[in-house]
């Protein structure tokens, strides 16, 4: 393998002959890069940045406040992913209000949660709906299925979000300058390679669908290069074996069937044009904001906090004056240090050594 | 929160779910996402949904698939 990347790291210099800058955008990615010490392969005209594709981290601080808000109202079982629960809100976080009683229960899937509204007849289930359009699909089927057994105690917080539209987001802005993107390879099971056609198109910028092996992501890195030098933009799907060009047509079915897109607010890139999905008129009944009236406030950052410029590949985790000092894996400021997904918390974990 | 297990289907429960094992951990799965699944279907599995079945061209890919995903889920323990 040795041998390979070395191969590979040779190629990329032949076809890095002007500096490129490429964005990984899934956090899996994030983590595999720092792990696997990539970046010190590179040669000296690529950078390599973060973007925004840990969905943990790019949930709005008022998304957050209001989850806790809601979770913290007692006489509900508030159903969650693991990996918000520490996420800190203005106030706290979901697991600080366990720890003051809140009945927060974290769920492996969706499905998880709708069992406890079955097993739980008198009391109403939320369930926290994170993630892209990898997760977004089993939260649609299971709604569906709510909806199809009558269950009247069950509702979903959808703050789920949609890749694309913060791609374009990324592609448009005059300051990032990036030149390909390393595209999420489990995202892209769902959409397939049609969703991103627009940025080799629109944009002329570099796209490869990659795995999560270091050799994956070197060989992404080397077709990116070659796009770019050859001006041959295209949407390269490398991570065959488990993503088809068309996607999983059925899982988008059950997305479209169940969701609308609606406007969406990223922590650090600020409001989205049809970036989230909320549910539809058909399925308001399963509605949490509009069942319990909540509303999602405009809340700043936590004060220092440079998330916004490290989802959006402006800085590095280690620019961020708060960085290892006040903000720490163990004492979280953003949710980039808290999500295992997050650069800050790859970045302290696999870099941390070289500051 | 993305990344995606590869299981392989041990017993089909009923239209929308199964038994799936990776490794030595057997878990219920929904299947609902995925057209028509068999007992021995090789699928990836994302927070207890089966969101694509893979096709096994030869059991060489798959293996690496396996050892590729694996490694990174177990990242939080497995120290470089
Ligand atoms: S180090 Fe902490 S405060 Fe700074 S950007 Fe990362 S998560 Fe936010």
């Amino acid at each position: 393998m040795k041998d390979k990347i070395e191969l590979l790291r040779r190629a990329l210099t032949f076809f890095a002959k002007r500096p490129m800058t490429f964005m990984e955008v899934c956090g899996t990615h994030t983590v595999a890069i720092y792990r696997s010490g990539i970046r010190s392969l590179l040669p000296p005209g690529i950078s390599l940045v973060s973007g925004p594709g840990c969905p943990v981290c790019v949930t709005d601080q008022g998304e957050i406040d209001a989850a806790i808000k809601l979770a913290g109202k007692g006489d509900l079982i508030f159903a969650t992913y693991g990996d918000m629960l520490r996420v800190p809100g203005t106030k706290g976080s979901l697991q600080s209000l366990r720890a003051h009683g809140a009945d927060v229960r974290v769920v492996r899937s969706a499905d998880e949660a709708l069992s406890l509204a079955l097993k739980n007849p008198a009391k109403e289930v939320v369930f926290l709906g994170v993630g892209f359009e990898t997760t977004a699909p089993s939260t649609a089927a299971v709604v569906i299925e709510a909806m199809d057994r009558g269950v009247e105690n069950f509702s979903v917080l959808s703050f789920h979000k949609l890749v694309p539209p913060a791609l374009r987001l990324l592609a448009e802005s005059e300051e990032l300058q990036v030149d390909g993107f390393l595209l999420p390879g489990h995202v892209s099971v769902v959409l397939g390679s049609e969703p991103y056609q627009f940025l080799p198109r629109d944009f002329d910028i570099a796209c490869a669908i990659v795995g999560f092996e270091p050799l994956d992501i070197m060989e992404g890195l080397v077709e990116l290069a070659r796009q770019v030098s050859e001006s041959d933009f295209k949407v390269s799907l490398l991570y065959a074996r488990a993503v088809r060009p068309e996607g999983n047509a059925k899982a988008q079915g059950l997305m479209k069937e169940v969701f609308d897109k609606c406007d969406s607010k990223w922590r650090g890139l600020g409001p989205i044009e049809r970036s989230g999905l909320k549910l539809k008129s058909d399925f308001a009944r399963f509605d949490a904001l509009l069942k319990f009236d909540l509303k999602i406030e405009d809340v700043p950052l936590p004060q220092g906090c440079k998330c916004g410029e490290v989802l959006m590949g402006k800085i590095t985790p280690k620019e961020c004056p708060l960085f290892s000092k006040q903000c720490r894996p163990d004492a979280p400021i953003g949710p980039c240090m808290v999500s295992s997904e997050g650069s800050c918390a790859a970045c302290y974990k696999y870099d941390y050594r070289v500051m | 929160m993305c990344l995606a297990i590869p299981h392989r289907i041990e017993e089909v429960l009923d239209s929308n779910r199964a038994v799936a094992r990776t490794g030595s951990l057997r878990v219920e799965v929904r299947t609902d996402l995925v057209d028509e699944i068999n007992v021995g279907d090789v699928v990836l599995v994302h927070a207890g949904f089966v969101i694509e079945k893979c096709e096994e061209k030869d059991g060489q890919e798959l293996e690496e698939l396996w050892k590729e995903v694996l490694k990174v889920a177990s990242q939080g323990r497995n120290e470089r």
